[in-house]
């Protein structure tokens, strides 16, 4: 099946028929998330609306690892079948899970600030992600770094797998060590322990960034095969 | 009996392609001459063949066997000279030429006898920085005749060599194919081997 | 004569020839200590509160500093080809590498620290920990370094872009060493973090002389 897909032109077609079904979930999506997350869910009794933050500050956290995941993986299938398209998507990925990370960090330090009274502390979950954001930083940086781009792929495809030891750090640090940042409370092995009413808005948060990031990713990986068809056409330019 | 060859190599070299659908075969005793205008493609070819870089397409075998199976074996049974000269300027010349041969094993000439068999041998104790270009190149040609290796690759082996020492290294790589081994050598020059294939590459660019 | 001391010997003759690089790690070791009471005022109980991190931090500045040399003068010369090309395994030139260049960063680092503890005021009780930190940790720099330089080899300002790559990952090293100092200071023992920097250091070198190596074929490719 991979292989069925590999074919840029038959990736292209397939991607164009998918990108508007991906914009109208996403919009529907947001609209309902949005709505529940504002309007229609409880006020924390603790936190009172400062709660709301939650729902973009979890999906982006969410998304920003399940980027990095989905670079690694890229990444391995490219350096180890030399799947080209694979290449292109950990390209076309990186910038948005770096912006997701970064949505994460700002509006994490929004609700910290009237939570724990501070903008940031180093406690084990937020360092962790700040050296997440770093990882994708540096394997823009490392990608652009060359001449051949060929070169700047592969030495970054490592880079991705070397860092992707941070993931599993990032997801267990609350557990592990005794952290400010308080610990999962959807994801867990005993059920969510969140009532059901910012449940609903929170899912549907995390859907809408999801749809949002299929339908960027796509964008982009149609954009870059498009420039590399055009390098391919001046060499071509070149040589004659 | 050993054949090395290769078949319907493609290669692309940066974005650009270098190599498309060569062909070579080669048996022991015998040379292979690479030709074709710069650009061509022949260092891509030798380091092709050294297994440095892998084809897009195609396959070069050792004996039926695909070089990219058991890399350490072929890496074994060959010595590559490059365009850079891999001479290390804080060492002594012949520091910098034993390091390669002991770390290649036995089997090769000597050190100081490969020194002098090219010329040089009067400068082993010399720190490599006082060396000149064409010095510098014999002490990398030495590593092939120190490396016991049976497959030569050689990339424009006379560059910044003087005529008496070209005709030296001819007469060294005749030695080499009596003795059962094979040379692949890149060259604007003529080298005036005896019996050598001929791949000429790069017909378009 | 092995493999290992074939090359083992070829680089410390060639790092002892150059050692000037060696002193020059140490000249910013201590200078960047030293520019701290200058900046914080000279105070000696903030001076020995901050000084194991301080201390830590410009060790890890200090051995970034040297790391892009691991593999670049093979590189530029052709010398790398060939050790990819010798029927020597590269996972091995590799180790030998990054033993080589502890043996004349990390360990002149770790020699050099007890002085600097005495100028920062570090308390006497944590000097041995923190001399432990030192040794299980600056081993880690050189083996991630490592596979930093091999993926920056022929990059445009390699050394920055080294930097970029490798500090972050280099945070845990500096957390648990600095804790062990702490965890001292506050009795709980430093046996957990010294574990934990064990830990890394096994890791480390089960692992990145393999990424290392395929990453210097990529480079030379």
């Amino acid at each position: 099946m991979l292989h069925y897909f590999a074919n840029p032109t038959r990736f292209q077609r397939l991607s164009r028929r998918v990108e508007p079904w991906l914009l109208a979930a996403m919009l529907v999506c947001f609209g309902a998330g949005l709505y529940f997350a504002l309007f229609s869910s409880p006020v924390d009794y603790q936190q009172g609306h400062t709660v709301r933050i939650m729902y973009i500050h979890v999906p982006a956290a969410w998304m920003a690892l399940f980027c990095y995941t989905a670079m690694a993986v890229s990444a391995a299938v490219a350096l180890i079948w030399k799947h080209a398209l694979a290449d292109v998507a950990a390209k076309a990925t990186a910038p948005i899970g770096a912006a997701f990370t970064f949505l994460a960090l700002v509006t994490g330090s929004l609700w910290g600030k009237p939570m724990w009274g501070t903008w940031w502390v180093w406690d084990a979950r937020l360092t962790s992600v700040l050296v997440l954001f770093f990882l994708y930083l540096g394997y823009m940086a490392l990608r652009d770094a060359f001449d051949e781009p060929g070169r700047g792929a592969r030495a970054s495809a490592i880079l991705v797998l070397v860092g992707f030891v941070n993931v599993p750090i990032i997801k267990f640090s609350v557990d592990w060590w005794n952290t400010l940042h308080q610990p999962s409370s959807v994801l867990r092995m005993d059920g969510p322990t969140i009532h059901p009413d910012m449940l609903t808005p929170l899912f549907l948060m995390a859907a809408a960034f999801q749809f949002y990031y299929f339908w960027l990713v796509l964008l982009r990986i149609r954009r870059e095969l498009m420039v590399n068809r055009t390098r391919a056409l001046r060499h071509r330019q070149a040589s004659a | 009996m050993a054949v090395f060859s290769g078949r319907h190599i493609d290669c692309i070299r940066g974005e650009r392609q270098v190599l498309s659908a060569a062909a070579f075969s080669l048996e022991s005793g015998g040379a292979l001459m690479l030709r074709g205008i710069n650009g061509a493609g022949k260092s891509t070819m030798l380091r092709l063949m050294a297994g440095l870089m892998r084809p897009v397409s195609g396959v070069i075998t050792w004996d039926g066997v695909d070089i990219s199976d058991d890399p350490q074996e072929h890496n074994a049974r060959l010595a590559y000279v490059g365009h850079a000269d891999a001479v290390k300027p804080a060492l002594s010349v012949l520091e910098n030429v034993t390091f390669w041969s002991k770390l290649a094993g036995a089997g090769g000439m000597d050190a100081s006898d490969a020194l002098a068999a090219l010329g040089i041998g009067h400068l082993t104790d010399l720190p490599a920085r006082y060396l000149s270009a064409g010095q510098r190149r014999r002490v990398n040609l030495t590593r092939a005749l120190t490396s016991g290796a049976e497959l030569w690759l050689l990339d424009e082996p006379t560059t910044a060599l003087d005529a008496a020492t070209a005709e030296a290294l001819t007469s060294l790589i005749e030695r080499h194919l009596k003795s059962g081994g094979m040379a692949v050598v890149s060259t604007h020059a003529e080298l005036g081997l005896a019996e050598t294939g001929t791949l000429t590459l790069g017909g378009t660019a | 004569m092995s493999a290992f001391s074939v090359l083992f010997r070829r680089e410390m003759r060639l790092a002892m020839r150059q050692s000037a690089d060696s002193f020059m790690v140490i000249g910013f070791f201590v200078i960047a200590v030293v520019l701290f009471p200058f900046g914080v005022g000279p105070e000696p109980n903030m001076l020995a509160r901050i000084g194991p991190g301080v201390i830590w931090v410009a060790a890890l500045l200090a051995a970034m500093l040297s790391m892009d040399r691991m593999f670049m003068g093979d590189y530029e010369d052709g010398s790398l080809e060939l050790l990819v090309l010798s029927p020597v395994a590269l996972e091995l030139v590799v180790c030998v590498k990054v033993l080589t260049h502890w043996l004349t960063t990390g360990l002149p680092l770790i020699l050099t620290a007890p002085l600097l503890f005495v100028m920062m005021n570090v308390p006497g009780e944590i000097w041995l920990v923190l001399l432990l930190t030192l040794v299980l940790g600056t081993p880690v720099l050189s083996l991630l370094g490592s596979v930093g330089a091999a993926l920056t080899l022929g990059a445009r300002r390699g050394g920055v872009l080294l930097s970029l790559l490798v500090l972050p990952l280099l945070i845990p090293v500096l957390i648990f060493a600095v804790g062990a100092g702490d965890a001292v200071l506050f009795g709980n023992g430093a046996k957990a973090n010294l574990m934990l920097l064990g830990g890394m250091l096994l890791g480390a070198l089960a692992l990145t002389p393999w990424v290392t190596a395929h990453a210097l074929r990529e480079a030379v490719a």
